[in-house]
């Protein structure tokens, strides 16, 4: 009976390689020793060339922009119904809508703007860290624990069972950290406990593409908003964030400056920069075009860590989750705190900017979300 | 306790990780049976060329020796075998690049304990998912010589290290042949199934490739970013007001039933917003429909066409590809197509010869092409055109609400639920059908052939 435990645990442990990884040759001529000395040569050459562009800073850019006046942010709705701790929350495209997972297995689709629950199920997982709407609005795709994701369609039905047409579609072999809809709802991109973020799609629940780079657990992702539309970007265990490239499964750049897990990442609006939130309890900014870290937003009192960063829709603002229950705005510009917002009891899992810009949710472990305008 | 030093949920409580750990030594324990020279797996020397491998173990030897200690069927015993070796535990001496248990003459060693997969990960927490799983073994194990075990595994944990140090020792000393091919054979197997997914060379690859990539001045790439803040700066919510109100602060909803998707008349800030840029315009469905408007009055629809159906072949099923494929290759692509795309000759021989194997970024080339024609051209056309022109000074210029305290307690409670997104979404589904039956050019060449076939 042990035996069976055994192999199971050893599937869930990082998984195997696959026999067509053991085919890659070895370079046995080449020691470890003189490719570690290789890699610190390229790694302080590559420093080399970002400084050679790195002629300003971007608060010297700042001094010429206007300062942002005195914000009033308060508490708008505050949505109950949750069982336990939400872990994760998505807007719809409407621009009302939402949708929560916690960590009791529920998710609830909302009408924020009414508060009225509008659809409610149960997962049979516990640990839903993962959920979001899809870009038509009638789909919800959610896992956890469970190392999936699946997609629920919704109904106009009130009493319609959901968990009757529910879609397994991505496998993982450790938890699911993130997903989210691509331009369509026939496409979902995942991240995993795994070390791995995969494209999949929906209708067959085909893998489309993977993208093995991270030396540990993936954490979060969240999809260029550009014209192309081909990349996306990853933050993991490993403190590295990455950007790669939808079609090639490469990946394009990594960054590396954060001192901890990197629990959140968001592009900034034009797409040509990203914003991440770590434990270290700092805030950062990434450059893709000068390729480098250009600003670090971080305070001596809070030592707290950020779980959760999104950009208000011009991109001035950049509001931040953390762990010690409040809410930090930071002046993306110019690196200073421009508000502090309490409310949560608890912990802020997750923290997204509505569509539209007009509001932005919080989700927290004290079981409720929060809309902030 | 290193696994418990910070307050993240994703760590384990400190009783699942014992008792993880606890069946993790079992396994070891059991690693240690197999080796023991009385009651384990009978080992012999093994010759390759001119060196003798001594301690190796063939693996029908292994598959029995599992078998009958476990009492299992020799199948199982065989799908144990393999995770051992897939996990590093044992390494085949011949083929060494299958890591699979074959119940054969194959020959097998046993790794050295410095290369086992638990010394690296103890202070590891990534896989607290197993976690759920082994709650039914907790169950089993939660009695108070669970903690005894621990001491056990203690003392055998000792044995371990003795061992790897006696083998590590001795291949330092000595430096025998035998011993560094025994070594190699070790430290090789090691990184097949220890071996990260970008490699150390790959990672070097990675290196020289970002070297190369074309950077960008910091003073550019940052001007950029206040640039896009500064264009935006009044239509972000949190920096402006929104007309008429913000519906989240007054809870009327105006400011949304304004902006649907498809109002008769905009509003001027979304109008000003579709003059940004090309993707802003295109990305909101009411400023694409102008601008179709526009392209009509200029019979150059073609291009916008592509890039939609393009779009859709990107982000469709992947079920639908090729058929998609098929209908935008004779639509837009084919000599003597209806809607025939002016695209650069070498472009449209890549794609051409790309849909010979369709798949979603088949038309990645042309779309771009496309994209950049309509953007360093066409729209600024648009935006100098009588259509545009004609929409901003219709476009609607709502006044800021002024609700008093008691309107605003009345808004509360009257709260609109709005449209629900489904029926927006099948109203929307609707529409397209009925502009593609509309639209759809009489493909005379399709008809005929379609005609010939069938006679």
């Amino acid at each position: 009976k042990y035996l069976s435990t055994f192999i199971k645990t050893l599937k869930y442990m990082r998984s195997p390689p696959t026999p067509e990884m053991a085919t890659q040759e070895v370079p046995l001529n080449e020691t470890l020793a003189h490719l570690k000395t290789e890699s610190e040569t390229l790694k302080s050459k590559l420093e080399e060339e970002r400084a050679k562009l790195h002629d300003v800073e971007l608060h010297q850019v700042a001094e010429k922009v206007e300062g942002l006046g005195q914000f009033v942010m308060k508490t708008r709705r505050t949505l109950k119904g949750h069982g336990n701790k939400v872990l994760c929350m998505d807007w719809c495209k409407d621009k009302r809508r939402i949708v929560s997972s916690s960590q009791d297995g529920k998710v609830i689709v909302w009408d924020a703007f009414t508060t009225n629950k509008e659809h409610a199920v149960t997962m049979p997982c516990t640990w839903v860290m993962a959920c979001a709407y899809a870009p038509s609005g009638c789909a919800v795709a959610c896992g956890g624990l469970d190392n999936k994701c699946s997609v629920y369609p919704l109904s106009l039905d009130k009493n319609e069972n959901l968990a009757a047409k529910k879609k397994s579609v991505a496998m993982h072999t450790n938890y699911l950290s993130a997903c989210s809809f691509t331009n369509s709802d026939m496409q979902i991109l995942t991240s995993s406990g795994d070390g791995t973020c995969a494209l999949w799609d929906v209708e067959s629940g085909q893998l489309l593409q993977s993208f093995h780079g991270h030396a540990a657990d993936v954490l979060c992702l969240d999809l260029a908003p550009s014209e192309t539309g081909n990349t996306f970007v990853s933050g993991g265990c490993d403190k590295k964030a990455n950007v790669w490239d939808m079609r090639s499964g490469q990946c394009i750049q990594s960054f590396e400056t954060h001192e901890s897990d990197i629990n959140s990442v968001r592009y900034y609006p034009s797409g040509d920069a990203f914003a991440s939130g770590s434990d270290d309890a700092t805030c950062r900014l990434y450059d893709l075009r000068a390729d480098r870290e250009v600003a670090i937003y971080s305070k001596d009192s809070i030592i707290f860590g950020v779980s959760s960063v999104d950009f208000s829709l011009s991109g001035r603002l950049l509001f931040g989750g953390y762990n010690d229950y409040t809410i930090n705005v930071w002046d993306v510009l110019k690196g200073t705190r421009v508000s502090i917002l309490f409310g949560h009891e608890n912990r802020v899992s997750t923290l997204r900017v509505s569509p539209d810009g007009t509001a932005f949710c919080t989700g927290s472990w004290d079981h409720t979300l929060r809309i902030w305008a | 306790m290193l696994w418990i030093h910070s307050d993240s949920f994703h760590r384990p409580s400190l009783l699942l990780l014992f008792s993880f750990i606890h069946l993790c030594f079992q396994l070891e324990s059991i690693l240690l049976e197999m080796q023991d020279p009385k009651i384990g797996v009978k080992g012999t020397e093994q010759k390759l060329n001119i060196s003798t491998i001594p301690h190796v173990i063939a693996g029908n030897d292994i598959i029995a020796w599992i078998s009958n200690k476990m009492k299992t069927s020799t199948e199982e015993a065989q799908a144990f075998g393999t995770m051992l070796v897939a996990y590093g535990y044992i390494y085949p001496l011949q083929n060494h690049k299958k890591l699979v248990m074959c119940n054969d003459s194959s020959l097998y060693r046993f790794q050295t304990p410095y290369f086992w997969p638990t010394q690296k990960w103890v202070p590891d927490d990534s896989d607290y998912g197993i976690f759920t799983l082994l709650l039914h073994a907790v169950c089993l194990c939660f009695k108070q010589a669970h903690y005894n075990h621990l001491h056990e595994w203690l003392n055998h944990k000792w044995d371990f290290i003795v061992m790897q140090a006696t083998e590590q020792y001795k291949a330092g000393k000595e430096r025998k042949k035998p011993d560094r091919v025994v070594f190699d054979c070790q430290e090789r197997a090691y990184w097949m199934v220890n071996r990260p997914p970008v490699s150390l060379s790959n990672s070097n690859m990675f290196y020289q490739q970002a070297i190369m990539r074309s950077k960008v001045k910091s003073s550019v790439s940052l001007g950029a970013l206040v640039k896009y803040i500064t264009t935006y700066k009044n239509h972000d919510p949190f920096l402006a007001s929104c007309l008429p109100s913000n519906p989240w602060q007054t809870d009327h909803d105006a400011y949304w039933t304004l902006n649907m998707r498809r109002v008769e008349v905009p509003t001027k800030m979304r109008v000003e917003r579709w003059s940004f840029s090309l993707f802003e315009l295109l990305s909101d469905l009411r400023g694409r429909d102008d601008f179709k408007i526009f392209l009509k009055k200029e019979f150059s629809g073609e291009n916008l066409a592509f890039w939609e159906a393009a779009e859709e072949l990107k982000w469709g099923t992947a079920s639908s590809m090729s058929t998609k494929a098929e209908t935008i290759f004779k639509t837009f692509l084919a000599p003597g197509a209806p809607r025939w795309i002016n695209i650069d000759g070498r472009t449209m021989g890549l794609t051409v010869k790309g849909l010979e194997h369709p798949h979603r970024y088949v038309l990645e080339a042309a779309q771009t092409h496309v994209f950049m024609l309509m953007k360093k051209d066409t729209f600024f056309r648009y935006l100098k055109s009588p259509t545009y022109k004609d929409i901003q000074k219709k476009a609607l210029n709502p006044e800021q609400h002024n609700f008093s305290p008691a309107n605003l307690e009345q808004n509360a409670l009257n709260r609109s639920p709005g449209i629900h997104p489904i029926i927006l979404w099948q109203q929307e589904e609707e529409e397209k059908a009925k502009v593609a039956a509309a639209s759809a050019p009489v493909d005379v060449k399709a008809m005929m052939s379609k005609i010939d076939r069938k006679k």
